[in-house]
């Protein structure tokens, strides 16, 4: 066993910043959506803008980041041990084994992780933002006295932005559930709040790391 | 050290934007503020009539007032009789008619039916002197009267059923050296008075808008900006802007709330970009009628009941007649919530001799709808009833109502409806079958004053809400708030739901497991209890 600092602090404050936004987005957003009335339609809209502009330029660093950092890397797809981290969740986790793959800072998610975290990033955020973008500038009316975003039809922005909504529900849930699956059930999230994790030696990758010492 | 130093600069920079968020201090408007300093400035007249030597003189008839009017005002009489309020018809281009003359000679409507035979009572609305039949001289100059516009001395009346002349007991030498630029209770001594009482038509031009509150217009109020209708209804060469759609036709020469406050007059973006598809009134006329009850039915088929051969009259508990035998059954109404409609600023109307299309008649069609990029949300009065029509020939039919005695087949004398419309329809030269009925009626009047105060203006949520929101009856759009996609809405809630189910019940096993394995574990360590423990 050994200490890892696996989370940047740059990644943790994305991380929690985003969750939080993502979260106030939802609770806003479906009260736009007619769903229930907590802080009355005008004040979820206008909560709702602000969030969203906040989340957008939260996108824009982290965007930054992966790309200036490389961390990008770690969400390349493979379907190498994917069938078997599958499996592991379906029947291994509860004969008590261990995970099929191991985590290290060089590669911090699972086959499953990579997956599904890629569609999250590259399918699900895209899809939200841009039909909330679409949404937020439906009817603009710009300097030229011109209507902007009209003849696209509001209802179907509406879907999309609802789908995109619906879908980001249900990551959420099966995310939290996830990380406690971890060695204990909060040891993932103490990670992912101190940056540090208890990470099992890994031969191979020790190996590694003595060929570039 | 620099953790603890980013940490606390995070915290700040969240704490700001924060405030910034909750807290909203109402932002000074430039623009408004603008507006009423300029509208504060009243012009101050630059003539003072009563020391023009042409008005120092007994004046026998109203039509000597006019001719010393003319005396200096040389060609003006060119422009009033060019107006609409003289000629009682505007020629526009109308969908499915071609040019079309329309205006109060021949459009019906669902209140006291129409002008044809009628004149005689009818004219007291009309800018003229003698109109005592359709065939009224509109080329004499000296029947124009320009007192009912432009006395401020609030001592004009036009008397009733007089063709338009005045009252016997108005002093026009008084009025004539009184005159200068109409204010309220000159236009209002018409608009507020349409269908035969204050308030009866438009509902949102009551009398009470002379001396209101600026609760009930936020423009008129005494206590705000004290604004005559002349300021937004401005008149060059009598040309006067603003029209109303029940007897209009077109989308031109129209007074519009962008013309001073412009099409982007709020500070928070969101607002103005509603103004795209909703006219300001939409949200700044929360109801009509604040002040005195309006008409919001009229049933002609009750007219004509008598006691003891006499006709009479009932009142309601506001003091509104419900019945009068000469005009059938009312529902009036206070403080009305509008409809809303969408409208495109061009409408149609049932002129005397159409043929019924369809029932309710539709007494002026307000065109528009949602897939004409044109057309805005508007807020309107519904007036509905029910009036008379030809059986045969499928119309309405014009009947005489007015008459000076008992005899001349006038409704209002006689009661008999079959001599009425015999009657009126020889006047207006149309053809009658002699079999009548009763047939259903409505009437779409745009609601454009009677504006509140911002405060009190239509909430976000009065729309956008699932049930029984004010825009409930107006669909095939998407409105936020009130319209979801069902089929998505119900997958999403049982998707979202049956992931929670699945991760809890996989959450379930995994503890079920454990306890399980705890038990096995605790059940060996209790074997080897006779070894020393570690």
């Amino acid at each position: 066993m050994r200490k890892v600092y696996i989370y940047k602090g740059f990644e943790r404050f994305w991380h929690w910043t985003q969750a939080s936004l993502i979260m106030f987005l939802a609770v806003t957003g479906f009260e736009v959506h007619g769903s229930y009335s907590i802080f009355g339609f005008e004040k979820a809209t206008e909560y709702h803008r602000v969030a969203s502009w906040m989340l957008i330029g939260l996108l824009i660093f982290a965007i930054f980041w992966h790309l200036t950092t490389g961390e990008w890397r770690q969400y390349i797809p493979t379907t190498k041990q994917l069938k078997e981290q599958i499996q592991f969740y379906i029947s291994g986790i509860f004969k008590g084994e261990h995970h099929p793959t191991q985590k290290s800072e060089l590669s911090k998610l699972n086959p499953l992780q990579r997956l599904v975290y890629l569609g999250f990033k590259i399918i699900l955020i895209p899809l939200t933002t841009t039909s909330g973008i679409l949404y937020m500038l439906y009817k603009t009316i710009d300097e030229n006295n011109l209507i902007v975003i009209e003849d696209y039809p509001l209802a179907s922005i509406a879907f999309w932005h609802t789908m995109g909504a619906i879908l980001l529900m249900i990551f959420l849930v099966v995310h939290v559930y996830m990380t406690t699956t971890g060695k204990t059930p909060t040891s993932n999230i103490n990670a992912m709040i101190t940056g540090y994790e208890e990470l099992e030696e890994n031969e191979n990758e020790n190996i590694q790391n003595h060929e570039t010492k | 050290m620099q953790r603890n130093l980013i940490f606390v600069i995070l915290v700040v920079i969240i704490a700001l934007v924060m405030v910034n968020i909750l807290h909203r201090d109402d932002n000074y408007n430039l623009k408004l503020e603008e507006l009423k300093h300029n509208y504060a400035l009243k012009a101050v007249p630059s003539v003072d009539h009563s020391k023009l030597p042409a008005l120092q003189k007994e004046f026998k008839t109203p039509q000597e007032v006019t001719e010393a009017c003319l005396s200096c005002h040389t060609e003006t009489h060119k422009e009033v009789m060019a107006s609409s309020h003289w000629n009682w018809e505007r020629a526009s281009y109308v969908e499915g008619r071609g040019i079309s003359s329309a205006g109060k000679k021949n459009v019906m409507n669902n209140f006291c039916i129409g002008t044809n035979s009628n004149q005689q009572s009818c004219a007291k609305c009309h800018i003229g002197y003698g109109m005592t039949s359709s065939q009224f001289d509109f080329n004499n100059a000296r029947n124009v009267d320009c007192m009912v516009c432009h006395d401020n001395s609030e001592e004009y009346l036009k008397g009733a059923s007089m063709a338009g002349y005045p009252d016997r007991t108005v002093n026009l030498e008084n009025v004539a050296q009184s005159v200068g630029s109409p204010r309220k209770s000159n236009c209002g001594s018409c608009h507020s008075f349409g269908g035969g009482g204050n308030n009866v038509k438009h509902g949102d031009l009551d009398v009470a808008l002379n001396s209101c509150s600026r609760d009930v217009d936020v423009h008129m109020g005494a206590n705000g900006m004290n604004m005559e209708c002349v300021a937004c209804h401005t008149a060059k060469n009598h040309n006067i802007i603003g029209k109303l759609y029940s007897v209009s036709s077109d989308n031109t020469n129209r007074a519009t709330c962008e013309q001073c406050h412009t099409s982007t007059p709020h500070l928070r973006e969101v607002l103005n970009r509603h103004g795209s598809r909703i006219a300001c009134q939409t949200c700044h006329i929360p109801q009509y009628a604040k002040v005195n009850s309006t008409k919001m039915s009229w049933k002609w088929s009750d007219a004509g009941k008598l006691k003891d051969g006499k006709p009479y009259e009932e009142e309601d508990s506001l003091g509104n007649h419900n019945y009068m035998s000469i005009k059938g059954s009312f529902v009036w109404e206070r403080n009305v919530k509008p409809d809303y409609i969408w409208f495109n600023g061009t409408a149609d109307h049932y002129l005397l001799g159409d043929s019924i299309q369809s029932i309710p008649v539709k007494m002026n069609t307000l065109n528009g709808s949602y897939n004409d990029r044109h057309s805005k949300i508007i807020p309107v009065k519904i007036h509905v009833g029910d009036q008379i029509y030809d059986k045969v020939y499928n119309r309405l039919v014009q009947p005489k109502l007015y008459g000076d005695a008992e005899g001349d087949s006038a409704f209002w004398k006689d009661f008999n409806w079959e001599k009425a419309v015999a009657a009126g329809m020889k006047t207006s030269g149309l053809k009658y079958s002699g079999q009548y009925g009763f047939v259903e009626t409505v009437m779409y009047w745009p609601v454009n004053h009677m504006v509140s105060p911002k405060e009190q203006s239509v909430s976000c949520a009065e729309c956008h809400t699932r049930d029984n929101g004010r825009l409930a009856k107006l669909t095939g759009f998407y409105l936020p708030g009130r319209d979801r996609n069902v089929v998505q809405d119900s997958i999403g809630i049982w998707a979202f739901f049956l992931t929670l189910a699945a991760v809890m019940g996989h959450a379930l096993i995994r503890i079920f497991v454990l306890i399980r394995r705890n038990k096995y574990e605790k059940q060996i360590i209790n074997y080897d209890d006779d070894k020393p423990t570690e």
